[in-house]
C-alpha cells in the first residue's frame, strides 16, 4: 500500500520511467516476426526450387523460356489475332489470352445487366415479374456451371439445324450448328468521315450532357438528354453515310456448298460460354443486387417518397446509390469467379488461355513450372487489375462518416 | 412574406392546408389497427398524440400521406381525397412534409443535397434558387456552417433539424412529426423541440406524435390520446392534463408524468 503511493507521489522518489528493454518493445517484436517470417519464406521457396532444378537436371528437360520463340505446330479454332501452326508458341500464349480477356469481358458486361435486371425486378410487386425472377435465381445458380455449359452447347447449339437449314435472324444473322455468321462490313471510300461523324456526334453528346446539368443546376429545367444523345450518335453518322452515297457496304454470308463463306463467324463454343458464364454469374450478381437494395434501410425508401420523389427516382437517386456500397465488393468477386470459371471452356473446346497455354503448349514443350508460373501471373494480374478498379470505385461512393 | 399572403389565399379556399379523416379504418392482415378514426383539423391548427406503444399512432399520421394505405373511410388532406391515384398521392406529398424518429437523412448526400434533391426533381426549382431555399431553412434551424457536411458527420439534434428544414423546403401546408425526439440525448431534445415551437408559432398546420408533454401543454391546440387503434378522448391541453375523462387515459398520464 505504502509502496503504491510513494510511486504515484510526484518527486525524487519517482523511478523515471525507464524505457523498457528491447525484449518488451512491441515495434522491435513485430519487426523480429516479420523477420523471421521473410526467411522462413526464403527458406522454403529456395528449397522448392531447388529440388524442382535437380529433378529437371535428372530427366535432361531443359528449363528457362527458350520455347518461347520456337513454331508451335499447332492450331488455334479461333484467335483475335493472326495466328497459324507456323507460329510461335510465344503468339499462341498471346491468342489464347485473348480469348479469355474476350469471353470474360463480354461475360461480366452481360452478367451484369442481367444479374441488375433480374436482382431489381424479384424485388418487383408485380407479381409474376418477382416470380419469374425468382425462378430464374434458383434454377440457375443451384446447377453446376458445368452442366450448364454442356447444356448451351451439346443441348442448343449443337441441336441447331445444319448451315443448309439455317435459321435467318433480322439484320442478315444466320444460326446453325457451326455457329452465328454475322455479315461483315467493308468500309468504301469516305467511310472514314463517317466515322470521323460519329466521333464528332459522340464528343457533341458528352459536351450536351456537361452542358444540360449545368443548365438544371442553374434553371431547373431538364433536357432530353437520352433523346439527344441518340439523335447526335446515330443521325450525324446516319446524315454523312448517306450524303457520301453509303461508303459501306456489307459481305453477306452465303451459302456455298455446305457451309457459310464471307461474313463474320462467331462460334458456338464462344456463345456456349459466353451465354452459360453470363446467365450462370447473373444469378448471383441478381442475389447481391437484392441483397444490397435490401441492406438499405427502409427509412431511406420512406422519406424519398414523403418528399414526393416518385419510385423511379427514389430508386435512382437513393436507393442504387447506398446499394452500391453494399454491392461492390461482392460483385468484384463475382467478376473474379466468371474470368477463372472462363478456364471450363476446355470442357466444350473454346480455346482460351488456360486450354491453349496450359493445356496444348505445356504438353508439347513439358515446361509445366515455367508454364504453371505464367499462367498464375496472367490470373493474378487480371484479378488484382479487376480488383484495383473496383476497390478505386467502391472508395469514390464511399459514405463520408464522421 | 410571400407565405402570409399564400396563407390568406388558402384560408379564403377553406379547405386548404386541413385535414379531415372520416371513418377511417385500417387492418394489418387481421389486426385491427384503426378502427374509426374520425379527425377534423383546420388550417394552422396544432396536434399532438400521444398513447402507449402499438396503439397506432404511427399508423395514423402515416395514413396521411400514403405511406400506409387505409382501407375504409375517407381521408381528405388540402382539399384532396387520398385515394389510389397516384396524381392525388404525389399532390398532397408535395403538400405534406413529414419528420421521423430516425431521422431518414440520405447518408450518400452533403446536407445542402439532401435540402435540395425534391425541390429539383420534384418541384423542378433551379439548383440556385432551391440552394438559397435551402440556406434560409439552414439558417432557421441554426445550423447553417453545416451545410457541406454529411449527415454521418453531424449529431442527433442537428441532424433531425436538417430532417426537419428538408421537409420544409417543399414549402409544405402540413406538417407531420413522428415522435422527432424520442431518438435523441435529453441535451438535444431542446434544441429540436426549439424549432417546431417556432415553427407552431409561424402558422404552420401541424400533427406531431410525442411524448413531450411541456411541449404539447404550450404548443397544442388539441391533444388526442389514442389506445388500441381508438381515439380515446381529444381535447385542448388544458382540460386533457386537468381532468381527463376515460380512465385509460388517467392511466397513461399517471404513467409518463411520474417519470
Ligand atoms: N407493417 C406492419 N405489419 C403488421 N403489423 C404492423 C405493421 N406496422 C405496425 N404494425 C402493428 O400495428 C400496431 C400499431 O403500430 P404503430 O407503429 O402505429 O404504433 P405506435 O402507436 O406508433 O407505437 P410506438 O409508440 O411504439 O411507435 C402495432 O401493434 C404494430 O405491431
Ligand atoms: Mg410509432
Amino acid at each position: 500500500m505504502t509502496a503504491t503511493t510513494n510511486r504515484q507521489a510526484p518527486g525524487p522518489l519517482v523511478t523515471p520511467p525507464a524505457k523498457p528493454n528491447l525484449l518488451y518493445r512491441p515495434e522491435f517484436r513485430q519487426a523480429v516476426y516479420q523477420v523471421l517470417l521473410v526467411v522462413c519464406l526464403i527458406f522454403a521457396f529456395w528449397t522448392i526450387a531447388n529440388n524442382v532444378a535437380d529433378n529437371l537436371a535428372r530427366q535432361n528437360i531443359a528449363s528457362g523460356f527458350g520455347f518461347w520463340n520456337r513454331t508451335s505446330g499447332f492450331d488455334i479454332s479461333q484467335s483475335l489475332i493472326e495466328y497459324s501452326n507456323q507460329s510461335t508458341y510465344g503468339r499462341a500464349f498471346w491468342a489464347g489470352l485473348l480469348n479469355t480477356l474476350l469471353v470474360a469481358a463480354l461475360g461480366i458486361v452481360f452478367a451484369t445487366i442481367i444479374g441488375f435486371l433480374v436482382g431489381i425486378g424479384r424485388l418487383s410487386t408485380n407479381w409474376l415479374i418477382s416470380r419469374i425472377c425468382g425462378a430464374y435465381v434458383e434454377i440457375l445458380r443451384n446447377l453446376p456451371l458445368l452442366l450448364q455449359l454442356f447444356f448451351w452447347y451439346f443441348a442448343v447449339l449443337k441441336n441447331l439445324p445444319g448451315p443448309r437449314q439455317s435459321i435467318s435472324l433480322p439484320g442478315g444473322l444466320s444460326l446453325n450448328v457451326r455457329g452465328l455468321y454475322l455479315p461483315a462490313p467493308i468500309a468504301g471510300p469516305g467511310f472514314d468521315y463517317v466515322l470521323a461523324a460519329l466521333g464528332l456526334g459522340i464528343v457533341l453528346s458528352i459536351a450536351v450532357a456537361i452542358w444540360a446539368r449545368a443548365r438544371q443546376r442553374a434553371t431547373g429545367e431538364r433536357f432530353p438528354v437520352l433523346w439527344t444523345t441518340l439523335a447526335l450518335v446515330l443521325l450525324l453518322p446516319g446524315a454523312v453515310y448517306i450524303a457520301l452515297g453509303q461508303p459501306l457496304s456489307f459481305q453477306y454470308p452465303v451459302l456455298r456448298g455446305f457451309n457459310f463463306q464471307g461474313g463474320v463467324a462467331v462460334q458456338p463454343e464462344l456463345i456456349a460460354l459466353v451465354v452459360g458464364l453470363s446467365t450462370y454469374t447473373a444469378s448471383f450478381i441478381a442475389e447481391i443486387v437484392r441483397a444490397g437494395i435490401a441492406g438499405v434501410p427502409r427509412g431511406q425508401r420512406e422519406a424519398a417518397n414523403a418528399l414526393g420523389l416518385s419510385s423511379g427516382l427514389t430508386m435512382r437517386l437513393v436507393i442504387l446509390p447506398q446499394a452500391l456500397r453494399i454491392i461492390i465488393p461482392p460483385l468484384t468477386s463475382q467478376y473474379l469467379n466468371l474470368t477463372k470459371n472462363s478456364s471450363l471452356a476446355v470442357a466444350i473446346g473454346y480455346p482460351d488461355f488456360v486450354s491453349v497455354f496450359t493445356g496444348t503448349v505445356l504438353n508439347q514443350t513439358g515446361q509445366a513450372v515455367e508454364v504453371i508460373l505464367l499462367t498464375m501471373l496472367v490470373f493474378l494480374t487480371i484479378s488484382l487489375i479487376t480488383s484495383a478498379f473496383m476497390n478505386w470505385f467502391n472508395k469514390h461512393i464511399a459514405l463520408v462518416e464522421r | 412574406m410571400a407565405d402570409t399572403s399564400r396563407q390568406q389565399t388558402r384560408r379564403a379556399h377553406g379547405a386548404a392546408g386541413a385535414i379531415v379523416l372520416s371513418g377511417v379504418h385500417k387492418w394489418y392482415g387481421e389486426f385491427h389497427v384503426l378502427r374509426d378514426i374520425n379527425l377534423t383539423v383546420k388550417d394552422g391548427e396544432k396536434i399532438v398524440i400521444c398513447g402507449p406503444s402499438g396503439s397506432g399512432k404511427s399508423t395514423l399520421i402515416r395514413c396521411i400521406n400514403r405511406l400506409e394505405e387505409h382501407q375504409q373511410g375517407q381521408i381528405i388532406v388540402d382539399g384532396t381525397e387520398l385515394t389510389s391515384d397516384l396524381r392525388n398521392i404525389d399532390r398532397i406529398r408535395a403538400e405534406v412534409g413529414m419528420v421521423f424518429q430516425s431521422f431518414n437523412l440520405f447518408p450518400h448526400l452533403t446536407i445542402l443535397d439532401n435540402l435540395c434533391l425534391a425541390p429539383v426533381w420534384v418541384k423542378k426549382r433551379s439548383r440556385a434558387e432551391a440552394e438559397k431555399t435551402a440556406r434560409m431553412y439552414l439558417e432557421r434551424v441554426k445550423i447553417p456552417e453545416q451545410a457541406l457536411k454529411y449527415p454521418g458527420q453531424l449529431s442527433g439534434g442537428q441532424q433531425q433539424r436538417v430532417a426537419i428544414a428538408r421537409a420544409l423546403c417543399m414549402n409544405p401546408n402540413i406538417m407531420l412529426f413522428d415522435e422527432p425526439t424520442s431518438a435523441l440525448d435529453p441535451e438535444m431534445i431542446k434544441e429540436v423541440l426549439d424549432v417546431m415551437i417556432e415553427l407552431a408559432n409561424s402558422g404552420m398546420t401541424m400533427m406531431c406524435v410525442t411524448h413531450e408533454m411541456a411541449f404539447a401543454r404550450s404548443v397544442a391546440d388539441r391533444v388526442i390520446f389514442m389506445d388500441r387503434g381508438e381515439i380515446v378522448e381529444m381535447a385542448p391541453p388544458e382540460e386533457f392534463f386537468a381532468n381527463p375523462k376515460s380512465d385509460r387515459t388517467k392511466h397513461f398520464l399517471s404513467q409518463i408524468l411520474n417519470h
